[in-house]
């Protein structure tokens, strides 16, 4: 792989989260919002005046560095930043945001990657067999209600998901990541609960996903089709799989690639809304409670962690194309 | 063209009529629905609270006491406003973005496509979040659509740049170039009328993007706290923990007319589609 595309791509990823943290940092302090005081208005609820007010307001200012000048504020913001230091909860002060976040992510982390993976893979299988003529019939009028699906938001479909399978036909439960009484551990049992809570919010991804997945690589197989070294391969009596294999699905499923790097955004943005939807303990749940309850270094931590590892997790898709792909040259 | 040619067109269409049927039904629910319905039962307090569904209230009433037969009628063209505002918006970005990094190229383009390339791989919900949060409480349906607006140009920027790009070597844009016609003129006068269908499929998707990022915002509840938007109405009916109490007549009005929004523009644009790539056509 040429150096000078890795590069180029890190250069994009560290630009974005640049760009994201300094965001993060700028949008608090353009707004009318002031947090210090928002929270320092919910503890000190009853009986604080106006004057001690001001002179608590400042007290916690200074503690944060907020009384120094904006630019110095940016860089001790950047450095912290730097070393994953995203600032103290309100709500659960003195708990670290860092810490929260830690707790929280790798619920999110096997319920999008998994419902991506499963999505992407079953999608992307239904769509070659779709543009395939040897396929009967069956399998190929299975597109457009999978189409209809994938115009659903996921966790508007994980609500009738809830309804149907959780509250009428009580099959699975209705939400939470494991269940009460039980303690994170990696037991047998534990995992199994965990598994039983994760296939609704998996499958309202799963299946509001699978139709564009399916549609993609359907469109892609029909191009490849009209393509010359398949009417070649076919002159040569090859067999059909592996014309269908080989050929056809080896070169259609590359742009599948470069659309699941581009989705990623997309698919965590709702997978934040299922857990909310199913009260998942991932980050989407704890970024709920945090706009709920006006903490907003958490919301702040949150966003920002998120942008990193989606960021991430597109840098590495995007330099394992050229080796999935031999004739990308960048 | 003839009205009738049109007409003839619209039904060979079908895809892209059923669309616009169904999006123009959701208007007319909005136009049509405050003559049979009294609208000021979408206020909080104008009913008894928690009504099951009756011939007064056919869909019943919620916690606050509103009318939820109401709510849906005033809610729905709020929704679509939404999605009307931020997709114009979107639409004129991406365009000027689309035309100018096309047309001119250079470093222009390639900061700007750049910079859709890099806001389309970020979770754009979170950074709407972030705006949100910090001006929670002051949110109203304008205003929530110029923050939506901000996730609505680039997949505009990017399907027209490429147009752009391609329809810049034609002959006849060649032509006018060599006889001295300012880019300008060439981009609104040559390109503009023959780029329609695509500006129409960039809108819908722009419209559709600005929806989904709405109804996802006001899901969260940073949604305009005093209008009842169908995110909003969403947003209640998690607060309140309605699918979990089987009020059937709550939580699922707003997702059929949200599933409903979506089926109709992700149908138009299928069907534009179609008229772009008469490839389509014969395989489908």
């Amino acid at each position: 792989m040429p150096i000078g595309y890795v590069l180029r791509r890190v250069g994009v990823f560290l630009l974005v989260i640049w760009a994201a943290a300094s965001i993060n940092f700028a949008i608090p302090r353009l707004s009318p919002v002031d947090p210090v005081r928002e929270s320092l208005l919910k503890v000190t609820s009853l009986g604080a005046s106006q004057g001690e007010m001001d002179v608590l307001t400042q007290t916690f200012s200074a503690r944060f560095g907020l009384d120094q000048p904006v630019w110095k504020q940016y860089l001790t913001y950047l450095s912290d930043l730097a070393q994953a230091n995203l600032g103290y909860s309100i709500s659960f002060y003195p708990a670290r945001v860092a810490d929260l976040i830690v707790v929280a992510l790798p619920w999110t982390i096997v319920l999008v990657g998994l419902a991506t993976l499963l999505s992407f893979v079953i999608g992307t299988v239904i769509g070659a067999f779709m543009a395939w003529s040897v396929v009967p019939r069956t399998i190929k009028v299975i597109g457009p209600p999978l189409l209809t699906l994938s115009a659903i938001p996921y966790y508007l479909l994980g609500l009738i998901l809830i309804y149907l399978f959780a509250f009428l036909t009580k099959v699975f439960p209705l939400g939470g990541g494991y269940s009460v009484g039980m303690a994170p551990e990696m037991t047998p049992e534990f995992l199994g609960d965990a598994l039983r809570h994760a296939i609704l919010p998996a499958l309202s991804i799963v299946l509001a996903d699978m139709g564009g997945w399916a549609l993609g690589m359907r469109g892609m197989m029909l191009t490849v089709q009209g393509e010359d070294f398949m009417t070649l391969a076919e002159a040569k009596g090859l067999n059909p799989g592996r014309i269908f294999l080989r050929y056809g699905v080896r070169n259609a499923i590359l742009p599948q690639f470069t659309s699941l790097a581009l989705s990623m955004g997309r698919v965590v943005s709702g997978a934040i809304l299922v857990e909310i939807v199913f009260a998942y303990p991932g980050v989407g749940n704890l970024l709920y409670q945090a706009i709920r309850s006006f903490d907003y270094f958490v919301i702040y931590g949150v966003a920002f962690m998120l942008i990193v590892a989606i960021g991430l997790a597109t840098l590495i898709l995007d330099l394992m194309l050229p080796v999935l792909d031999p004739r990308i040259a960048y | 063209m003839t009205a009738s040619l049109w007409l003839g067109r619209l039904l060979a269409y079908r895809q892209l009529t059923v669309g616009l049927v169904v999006i123009a039904a959701l208007v007319l629910l909005g136009l049509v629905g405050p003559l049979f319905v009294d609208v000021s039962g979408a206020k909080v307090g104008s009913a008894i609270p928690d009504l099951t569904p009756s011939r007064e209230h056919p869909l019943g009433t919620d916690t606050v006491g509103r009318d939820l037969l109401s709510v849906i009628i005033v809610g729905t063209p709020l929704t679509l406003t939404i999605g009307l505002i931020a997709g114009v918006i979107g639409l004129g970005i991406g365009s000027v973005f689309g035309f100018i990094g096309g047309y001119y190229g250079g470093v222009a383009d390639n900061v700007l496509h750049g910079a859709a390339d890099v806001f389309l791989t970020v979770p754009g919900l979170l950074i709407l979040v972030v705006i949100a949060s910090a001006t929670k409480g002051a949110v109203n349906v304008q205003t929530e659509a110029l923050v939506v607006s901000a996730l609505a140009w680039m997949w505009p920027t990017r399907t027209i740049r490429s147009q752009v790009l391609t329809m810049r070597e034609r002959g006849y844009i060649q032509v006018a170039r060599f006889s001295g016609t300012s880019g300008a003129r060439i981009i609104v006068e040559e390109m503009m009328p023959n780029l329609l269908p695509y500006l129409a499929a960039s809108f819908v998707g722009a419209v559709a993007t600005a929806i989904l990022a709405s109804i996802g915002l006001e899901a969260l509840g940073l949604g305009p706290q005093n209008q009842p938007t169908l995110g909003m109405t969403i947003y209640w009916g998690l607060y309140y923990t309605t699918v979990m109490r089987g009020l059937v007549w709550w939580w699922l009005p707003p997702i059929l007319i949200i599933v409903l929004i979506f089926v109709g523009l992700f149908s138009i644009s299928a069907g534009l589609d179609r008229i772009m790539n008469p490839r389509l056509r014969s395989t489908a």
